[in-house]
């Protein structure tokens, strides 16, 4: 009994002092003097991390919006109020599944390979050559892949958000003839720009933060064999999956759930 | 070469994406009318103004010139006290203009009707329009329906 209780102890301490060292790290990259060569890390990094992600982000916002449009057309026809659908599609995608699905597909093509990459680096002893000659890692790797993890995704969110909703007008104003009129008047009526785009703004800078957090720090604890880095690559997805879903929820809970 | 692609590329997303942003803001969430800083403010009291909301649309001969900016009690009349913020160019409503809620569509947003009256004087910026018509409460109207049927048979 004593050893289960002793058991859990050490299994929460653990993870109190992964948490410490994840944090650490963070704060030993981030917090730094910036210097103008720098900028073209970061800008290489931005281009791994955001552009090439596009093409995910672009694709399945599309699909995502035409499907709102097709079902917010079948269900709310059923009540003769089409005409709310553009309403429904942009609040939707505004205040959750932009920035919820677009971190999930983020996580899953820019984090993995962050934690990948870093544990490659640090399985072929790249980190601690770096360190030989007396380059920091930290700042040379973790940081400039840290802001550009921040930069794109919240710019991400935006892309899909605006992708989303011209993808259900392309389903319920060309094809199913709903009035654009009134797609786009219900929806300017009912989004408000601080509560509603803002917000969602603030929910992608939140998942920017976790998702790249993980990756990195993933990466630069994991074991450094073949074996340790597929291990934290399937943790980096699975960990910051479930950061967002729980975050999305009590961030929900803040934002709009001020009225329950 | 290849340096100046990846620069363009990644500018080319910065953009897109403040554009998207900016898009959100004035297409979608239309903060248009809000930016215009030229327009003037009237009151309207109505008996009753269930399902009105802010930025609800004010309309005049079904063309918008305005927008709700909020619906509150009004303590001393105890009517519902609707602010509305008319379009600084649409300066010819006279003093008896008349304000209804009406509904677009059966189950359709709310938005307040204006009718211009007769008296050459024109509302000015926090005059009161006493001349309203209450929204339609399907349920009243129901009732009102079942009563006379009642009296009928």
């Amino acid at each position: 009994m004593i050893n289960v209780i002793a058991d859990i102890g050490s299994i929460a301490l653990g993870k109190l002092i992964r948490m410490g060292e994840a944090l650490l790290m963070l704060l030993q990259a981030i917090v730094v003097k910036p210097k103008l060569s720098s900028i073209s890390r970061l800008i290489q990094q931005l281009y791994i991390v955001g552009v090439q992600s596009l093409v995910i982000i672009l694709v399945s916002a599309l699909f995502i919006g035409m499907v709102l449009g097709l079902q917010g057309y079948t269900l709310l026809s059923a009540y003769g109020s089409e005409q709310a659908v553009g309403q429904m599609v942009a609040l939707t995608l505004v205040r959750e599944l932009s920035p919820v699905v677009a971190a999930l597909l983020f996580a899953g093509r820019a984090g993995s390979a962050l934690t990948a990459e870093i544990g490659l680096m640090k399985a072929t002893e790249q980190l601690a050559s770096l360190e030989m000659f007396g380059v920091d890692p930290l700042h040379r790797i973790v940081a400039p892949r840290f802001w550009a993890g921040m930069i794109s995704l919240p710019l991400l969110v935006a892309i899909f958000s605006l992708v989303g909703i011209y993808g259900g007008y392309l389903v319920a104003v060309d094809w199913l003839g709903v009035y654009g009129g009134s797609y786009w008047g219900n929806m300017q009526q009912a989004v408000d720009f601080n509560e509603d785009v803002l917000n969602g703004m603030v929910k992608a800078v939140v998942f920017a933060f976790l998702i790249s957090w993980t990756a990195l720090y993933q990466g630069y604890s994991c074991i450094p064999t073949s074996q340790g880095i597929s291990a934290a690559t399937t943790r980096t997805v699975v960990y910051s999956s479930l950061a967002i879903l729980g975050f999305d929820f009590i961030l929900t809970a803040l934002m709009f759930g001020g009225t329950i | 070469m290849k340096k100046r692609w990846l620069e363009l590329s990644v500018g080319l997303m910065m953009v897109a994406g403040i554009a998207a942003l900016i898009t959100l803001a004035i297409q979608v969430s239309g903060g248009s009318m809000s930016r215009n800083a030229d327009h003037y403010t009237v009151t309207a009291l109505f008996e009753n103004a269930a399902g009105l909301s802010p930025k609800a649309k004010v309309t005049m001969a079904g063309v918008v010139v305005g927008e709700v900016v909020s619906v509150g009690i009004d303590p001393y009349a105890l009517k519902a006290q609707v602010h509305m913020k008319i379009d600084g160019q649409v300066n010819y409503l006279s003093i008896d203009t008349s304000a209804s809620i009406l509904t677009s569509g059966l189950l359709g947003e709310k938005y307040v009707g204006l009718t211009v009256g007769a008296e050459e004087d024109v509302l000015v910026d926090g005059d009161v329009i006493e001349d309203t018509q209450s929204a339609l409460v399907l349920e009243d109207l129901i009732g009102q329906f079942l009563l006379n049927f009642g009296d009928n048979t």
